[in-house]
């Protein structure tokens, strides 16, 4: 047997760093869902009437819907009777400040690498942390606010700006969307809300960690981004979870609207916990992600990292209806021991001189499979409309898969759509290369599949980057074939 | 230094090496030349640790350890260094990136610190001048998109860097126009030294004029089947292989 082989054989990979959990007295909803669930949600946050009747008509809606089964991804059936859909660390009132919150959680974000004080300050961050079901901590509100720009919790912005929760909440992803969405839409319990007024740069990152820590929860957990005419704004997201033996989901819906000349940067690195080795346990990330680039010459750039999580499902979309608006997707997705990915995205061209550009990088290794669903749909008034999508594979091993199903739906005779993609194997050759350099084979790798996705990690805002890189080493240590 | 003796070697189950014995001592530059397909680019590549081949029979000791239970990354950071007759490209990495994660972990495997960036760039430079690299080259993918002669240049290059003490040169000069013959040849000499020894594979006596060898060795048919000085290349430029083969093969059994 080959080095190699053996290598493959023994797949040393590194435990998932973030398996960790913390034992903290919460706040529950009883297990499973009916409409006395959503009504103790609604109850627990202190609702307006208008949002738990939205709520309880998503609901409505859900009961109706099939979970959809068209993507390439298997698991068993997931019980969601025997889930709870609301934790949330107990604490006796709402912190005033960072110093009043409980030090056990202040722990989890310190092992986050997440410091919510000053550290974050210098770097020019603005962090929001959801933990379970409830955002417990805002940093930098204060600053931010000065310059007019909203970032808070979503259970904060439904009671401080109701006006623009009821305004934009559904009208990117409505709640009729998916089997997903429109789950989200019953149960969401938390998430972040970011408002960049008119001409505004928002002058710092903003940043959402999620974190699932109790056992048996799903979580759903629910942005919207609102960019006015003339603004810009960067958006990071992070998350991480324990490492249990169940499977837990994850069902969150992202929104973000960008009117005139504005744009949004979404960026994430997904680390959710992906299952051991042997492919047990591990989360299951259901997620809808959509943009409307509402007013002309707006943007909307999606970059992905995603390494973590045992089957994903999630396809960040723009949706180009100003004329001259611009699209972007950027993804490297890596998918180790039996992890599945079914990840992509959507462009749907409806302005005139509108743009979108796909750049898409699987890293398939061990058992996984790892797929790419993009579609690009050109509208009836797109005139001249362009699309250029680049689609890349990289297969590690002889015992992954990487699969690649492109839709073309073009109404319009001016469109121009480039589709390229390329599958490729690490090879021997350039292990060895780099081997007689001195350069041991894991070092290689990293090496090598970091250059291969190169171009989507030059997206991602510096301190994310390299985070980005250390993650991809990581998920593929020991993959090596 | 570097003791081969009774080396056999093969590629699924296809033998290839058939018995080379060779001695090089610190200083000595060895030229190996020989008919195509004859093995000289598997020696290199069983000395530097490929694992495609087969090692059947036969010892390599280098510098006093078994080479041959060595990892390809252990015999680079020993200081075997292969400069390749086809290098590969590895896009997406630039070649001074590349550079430094080799340097570093040489160094750290010799207990040395690693370098940053601002001292590894001064390294660089001076080391540039040597081979006359274009800084421009070396911010691009590795090997890339390089044209022949730049790739073989680059080898050079990454040599110098690495500062090994056992240099194997297989085929660098094919590709080479004759300036860049001249510039990497000139390379090659200024990193001579008493403690470092040379092994070039080559066709071509052309070579020899600049790197002049001690000893000049034909490969044939996976043996050294004859060894002399300089002036064996310059026969050999004159008369062909085919005395050599008619007199390997009327000895071997
Ligand atoms: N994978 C393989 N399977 C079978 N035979 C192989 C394989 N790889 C190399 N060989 C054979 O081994 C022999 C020696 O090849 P090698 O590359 O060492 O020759 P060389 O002396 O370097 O030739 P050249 O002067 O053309 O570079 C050749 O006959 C070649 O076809
Ligand atoms: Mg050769």
């Amino acid at each position: 047997m080959s080095k190699d082989n053996q290598i493959l054989e023994d797949l040393t990979s590194k435990e998932y760093e973030h398996g960790w959990s913390v034992n903290l007295e919460v706040d529950e909803a009883p297990t499973g869902l009916t409409e006395d669930t959503i009504r103790w949600i609604s109850a627990k946050k202190e609702e307006p009437q208008w949002l738990l009747d939205w709520r309880l008509k998503a609901y409505k809606i859900w009961l109706a819907m099939d979970e959809p089964k068209w993507a390439n991804v298997h698991y068993p059936k997931i019980d969601l009777q025997s889930l709870k859909f609301y934790s949330a660390p107990k604490q006796s009132n709402k912190p005033k400040s960072l110093d009043e919150i409980d030090p056990e959680l202040l722990q989890i974000y310190e092992r986050l690498g997440i410091s919510l004080n000053e550290q974050k300050k210098l770097q020019g961050i603005a962090v929001d942390v959801v933990l379970d079901s409830v955002s417990v901590g805002t940093t930098f509100k204060d600053t931010l606010s000065k310059l007019g720009v909203i970032f808070c919790s979503f259970s904060e912005a439904v009671k401080e700006h109701p006006e623009l929760v009821k305004k934009y909440l559904g009208s990117v992803v409505p709640m009729t969307d998916n089997y997903y969405a429109a789950l989200n839409s019953a149960v969401f319990s938390d998430g972040s809300f970011c408002y960049i007024p008119k001409g505004t740069r928002c002058p710092m990152e903003l940043s959402t960690y999620f974190r699932i820590n109790a056992a048996n929860t799903g979580q759903f957990e629910r942005t919207l981004i609102i960019a006015e005419d003339n603004s810009y704004v960067s958006y990071l997201e992070g998350c991480t979870a324990p490492q249990r033996d169940e499977n837990q989901l994850h069902a969150a819906v992202v929104e973000i609207y960008a009117a005139k000349h504005a744009e949004v940067k979404y960026s994430t690195v997904q680390n959710w916990y992906p299952g051991n080795k042997e492919g047990v346990g591990g989360i299951y990330n259901f997620v809808t992600k959509r943009g409307i680039c509402a007013g002309d010459y707006s943007k909307i750039s999606w970059t992905q990292v995603e390494t973590g999580s045992a089957v994903t499902w999630k396809y960040p979309s723009c949706i180009l209806k100003g004329d001259y608006s611009i699209g972007e997707f950027y993804s490297v997705a890596v998918t180790n021991n039996y992890q599945q990915a079914d990840t992509g995205t959507k462009m749907i061209h409806i302005g005139k001189n509108t743009k979108s550009r796909i750049v898409s990088k699987g890293i398939s290794a061990g058992h996984s499979q790892n797929s790419y669903r993009g579609q690009v749909q050109v509208m009836k008034r797109a005139t001249n409309a362009r699309n250029f999508s680049q689609c890349d594979s990289l297969l590690m091993g002889n015992r992954c898969g990487a699969h690649t199903f492109p839709y073309i739906d073009i109404q319009n005779p001016s469109a121009k759509v480039e589709h390229e993609a390329t599958t490729s194997k690490i090879g021997e050759d350039q292990l060895f290369y780099c081997n007689q350099r001195g350069i041991a084979t894991e070092d290689a790798v990293a090496l090598i599949v970091n250059g291969y996705a190169k171009e989507v990690l030059n997206q991602l805002p510096m301190e994310f980057a390299v985070e980005a890189q250390k993650l991809l080493a990581l998920t593929l240590e020991g993959s090596v074939g | 230094m570097l003791s081969i003796k009774n080396l056999h070697a093969s590629i699924e189950g296809t033998p290839i090496l058939r018995g080379i014995n060779l001695e090089v001592k610190p200083g000595e530059v060895h030229a190996i030349m020989g008919p195509n397909g004859s093995g000289k680019s598997t020696l290199a590549s069983v000395l530097a640790g490929r694992e495609e081949y087969e090692v059947t029979e036969g010892e390599v000791i280098f510098m006093g350890k078994n080479l041959l239970e060595l990892s390809p990354e252990d015999r680079a950071r020993e200081g075997v260094f292969l400069a390749f007759q086809y290098p590969v490209e590895i896009p997406g990495v630039s070649s001074t990136n590349f550079l430094r994660t080799a340097v570093n972990q040489v160094r750290e495997y010799r207990g040395l610190e690693a370098l940053d960036a601002v001292k590894f760039l001064s390294i660089m430079k001076e080391k540039m001048k040597l081979v006359e690299i274009d800084q421009k080259l070396l911010s691009r993918s590795l090997n890339e998109g390089f044209s022949g002669g730049e790739k073989k240049r680059n080898e050079i290059f990454q040599m110098a860097m690495l500062e090994p003490s056992l240099s194997i040169l297989d085929e660098t000069d094919s590709g080479l126009d004759i300036d860049a013959l001249r510039i990497v040849s000139n390379g090659v000499n200024q990193l001579r030294s008493p403690e470092k020894a040379t092994i070039v594979v080559t066709h071509y006596q052309r070579l020899l004029d600049y790197i002049v060898p001690d000893f000049v060795h034909v490969l044939y048919n996976g043996r050294i089947v004859k060894s002399g000085t300089k002036e064996l290349a310059m026969e050999l430029e004159e008369k062909g292989y085919d005395w050599i083969k008619e007199e390997a093969d009327s000895t071997a059994v």
